[in-house]
C-alpha cells in the first residue's frame, strides 16, 4: 500500500491559539480514512492546510509523492484532492446544473473559459449522471439557494465528484443529517470506494466512521495521538481520556445518533 | 422558438434605435439620446463585471477620464483636424481603459467585497486629483479638441451612431460573457469565492480578468463624451456622480441581469437629462435618482428587471394551476 497523501509535523497558530501542534497523518491509496477528535482539537484546521486554504508555520504536506504545502486552493483542486466544508457551501444564485459545471474544469486553463460555452453536452451528460448518482438529477435546473439543507450535502458530494479526484475530504458529511440519508451517504462512500476513490472523513458520529472506515487517526489539542483499525483506535485508552478526561470538552460523542 | 421570439423583441428595439435620428431630428432630443446611449453602455459594461461578480465597483469614472483624456491628449498631441478621423480615437480610449485597469485591479482585486468598494473610491480620488494638479492634463482648466465645423442639424447623428456601436459592443460583450464558462465563473466567485477556489476556478486571475474587460466600453464612452463635447474638465470627467449614476442604473434595473442595467440607464438618464434642462436645475435630479433607489430597494431589492420576472412566473404558474418548487424563488439577494 501506498501513501496518497501525507502530512508530515504540521504546526499552525492563529495568534495565541495553537491550534495544530505538529501533527501527522497518512491516507493511504484506495482507503478510507477517519479523522476523530474532540471539538477544537484541530481537524478542520489539517483539512485548511491540506487544500491550500490556511498556509502552515512549519510542516509539508504531500499529495503523489509532491510537496503540495504552499499550493492554492484551486492548485489543490486541479492536482486532484476534492473537499466539502463542515457548513455546506454552494452557489445559491445559479442552478443545480450550473453548480456542477463550475467544477467540471479541473484541468482546464483560465483564459479557455473564455473562450469556451459554458457547457458541452459531454460535461451536461456527466454532471447529470453524478447528480443521478446522489439522487438529486430531478431539481438540476432549480436554483440550488431552493435546496434543503439535505440536498445540499448531496449536491456538494456530487460537484466534487464531478472533477474526478483522487482523494476526497470530507469534513462531516453525517453532521445535521437524518439517519435516512447518512445510510444512503455511507453507501455512496463505499461504493465510491470501490471504484477507487480514496476518502478522508471528519466525523462525529462514531457509528459511521467505524462502519465506513479502514482507518482511523484520533486528534487531541493538535497533534495525531492513535492511528490504527477501528478496532483498535476504539480500545485504546488514550482516546477514551482525550474524549472523557478534558472535562471542558463537552462533545458530543457517544451519542452516535 | 421561444428564442426566435426573444431576438425578435432584440432587433425590434435595436431598429429603434436606428430610425430613432432619423425621427427626432430636434438637437435637443438627440443630445439626450447620445447621453442615454453612453450611460447604457457604461452600466452595461460595469454589469458585466460587479454585477455577475458582486465586486461593486464604484470608481469606473476612472475608466471614463481615462478614455477622455486618451481622446484629448492623442488628438491634441497628433495635431488631429476636428472631423471624422477623430472617432479612431474611441476604441484607443477603451485600450487605454483597459490598460489602466491592470494596475488597478492589481491593487483594489486584493481585497474582499466592501473593502474593494472603498478601495475603488479612494483609486478614483488619485485619478480625479491627478487630472487637476498635474500639468500635462491642464490642470482645472481642461484641455480643449479640436473644433468640429459640422452643420448644427446633423451635427449630432455621427455621434450618436457611434455611441449606439459602443452599446452593442457592451451588450454583445455581457450576453457573450454570460454564456461562457468564465462568466459562470465570475457568478460562482459572487456566491462563494473560497469555495470556488477550492473547485479550481483560479480567481483572482478571472476577477482581473473580467475587472480589464469591463474597463474597454466605458473607456470609450469617455472618449466620445470628450469628442462630442469637445472641453474637458477634471471634475466632469472624473466625476463621482458618474460612478454613483452607473452603480444605481445597473441596481435599479437589476443587478447581474442582462437588461437590467440597459433599461436602468435608459429610463433614469433620459430623466435625467430632461429634467436638468426643463428646470434648469443641474442637482434636482439627484433627488429623484434618491427617491427611485429608495423605492427599489424597499420594494424590489433584486431590482425592476427580476421582480417583474418573478411576479410574471408566479402568474403563470398560478394560471396553469400549480405553483410549482422553484418558478417564483429567487434567493435572496445579499449584496
Amino acid at each position: 500500500m501506498t501513501n496518497l497523501l501525507k502530512v508530515e509535523g504540521v504546526t499552525k497558530s492563529f495568534g495565541g491559539l495553537q491550534a495544530l501542534s505538529g501533527c501527522s497523518l497518512s491516507v493511504e491509496k484506495g482507503s478510507i480514512t477517519g479523522l476523530i477528535g474532540p471539538n477544537g482539537s484541530g481537524k478542520t484546521t489539517l483539512f485548511n492546510v491540506i487544500t491550500g486554504y490556511v498556509k502552515p508555520d512549519a510542516g509539508t504536506v504531500t499529495f503523489e509523492e509532491r510537496d503540495i504545502t504552499s499550493a492554492s486552493p484551486s492548485q489543490v483542486f486541479t492536482l486532484g484532492v476534492g473537499r466539502t466544508f463542515q457548513i455546506t457551501r454552494i452557489f445559491p444564485r445559479i442552478t443545480v446544473l450550473e453548480n456542477m459545471l463550475v467544477a467540471s474544469q479541473r484541468q482546464e486553463s483560465w483564459l479557455r473559459g473564455l473562450t469556451r460555452s459554458k457547457s458541452s453536452t459531454q460535461e451536461v451528460a456527466v454532471a447529470t449522471e453524478w447528480l443521478d448518482f446522489v439522487g438529486i438529477a430531478r431539481l438540476a435546473s432549480l436554483q440550488a439557494g431552493a435546496l434543503s439543507f439535505g440536498q445540499r450535502k448531496l449536491l456538494e458530494l456530487a460537484y466534487v465528484l464531478v472533477a474526478n479526484p483522487d482523494v476526497i475530504l470530507l469534513d462531516e458529511p453525517a453532521g445535521g443529517v437524518n439517519l435516512t440519508l447518512i445510510n444512503e451517504i455511507a453507501e455512496k462512500i463505499r461504493s465510491l470506494n470501490k471504484d477507487g476513490k480514496t476518502f478522508l472523513i471528519v466525523e462525529h458520529n462514531m457509528e459511521f466512521v467505524m462502519e465506513i472506515c479502514d482507518a482511523v487517526t484520533v486528534m487531541h489539542q493538535g497533534v495525531d495521538l492513535v492511528s490504527g483499525t477501528p478496532e483498535e483506535v476504539r480500545n485504546n485508552p488514550d482516546v477514551l481520556d482525550a474524549y472523557l478526561g478534558g472535562g471542558a470538552d463537552d462533545d458530543d460523542v457517544g451519542v452516535a445518533s | 422558438m421561444r428564442t426566435r421570439i426573444k431576438h425578435g423583441w432584440w432587433l425590434l428595439a435595436l431598429a429603434a434605435f436606428i430610425v430613432y435620428p432619423l425621427i427626432v431630428t430636434n438637437p435637443t432630443w438627440t443630445t439626450i439620446a447620445i447621453f442615454t446611449l453612453i450611460f447604457m453602455a457604461c452600466a452595461t459594461s460595469w454589469n458585466m463585471f460587479s454585477g455577475y461578480s458582486g465586486y461593486v465597483n464604484l470608481g469606473s469614472a476612472v475608466f471614463y477620464g481615462s478614455g477622455a483624456y486618451t481622446m484629448a491628449l492623442f488628438a491634441n498631441h497628433l495635431h488631429m483636424a476636428g472631423n471624422g478621423d477623430l472617432f479612431w480615437l474611441v476604441p484607443l480610449g477603451g485600450v487605454v481603459a483597459s490598460i489602466i485597469a491592470i494596475p488597478v485591479g492589481l491593487i483594489a482585486l486584493r481585497v474582499r467585497r466592501h473593502t474593494f468598494v472603498v478601495i475603488t473610491i479612494a483609486i478614483f480620488f488619485v485619478f480625479q486629483l491627478s487630472a487637476i494638479n498635474f500639468s500635462f492634463t491642464g490642470g482645472t482648466s481642461g484641455l480643449q479638441l479640436p473644433f468640429i465645423p459640422w452643420f448644427i442639424t446633423n451635427y449630432n447623428t455621427p455621434f450618436y451612431y457611434v455611441a449606439l456601436g459602443i452599446v452593442l459592443f457592451a451588450a454583445l460583450l455581457s450576453a457573450a460573457v454570460r454564456r461562457s464558462r468564465f462568466g459562470l465563473q465570475l457568478l460562482a466567485i459572487r456566491d462563494d469565492e473560497d469555495r470556488a477556489a477550492g473547485l479550481g476556478v483560479k480567481v483572482f486571475a478571472v476577477k482581473l480578468t473580467g475587472f480589464t474587460l469591463s474597463a474597454f466600453a466605458v473607456g470609450m464612452a469617455g472618449a466620445l463624451y470628450a469628442m462630442f463635447i469637445g472641453q474637458i474638465y477634471p471634475q466632469f470627467v472624473f466625476d463621482p456622480v458618474f460612478d454613483i449614476s452607473i452603480a444605481l442604473m445597473a441596481i435599479i434595473g437589476g443587478l447581474g441581469t442582462f437588461v437590467g442595467p440597459l433599461l436602468g440607464a435608459l429610463v433614469l438618464e433620459t430623466l435625467q437629462q430632461y429634467v436638468t434642462l426643463s428646470y434648469s436645475n443641474g442637482s434636482l435630479y439627484l433627488i429623484i435618482y434618491g427617491a427611485v433607489f429608495l423605492v427599489v430597494v424597499l420594494f424590489m431589492p433584486q431590482g425592476v428587471v427580476i421582480a417583474l420576472r418573478d411576479a410574471w412566473l408566479l402568474r403563470k404558474a398560478r394560471r396553469e394551476g400549480q405553483v410549482t418548487v422553484g418558478a417564483a424563488v429567487s434567493p435572496r439577494t445579499t449584496s
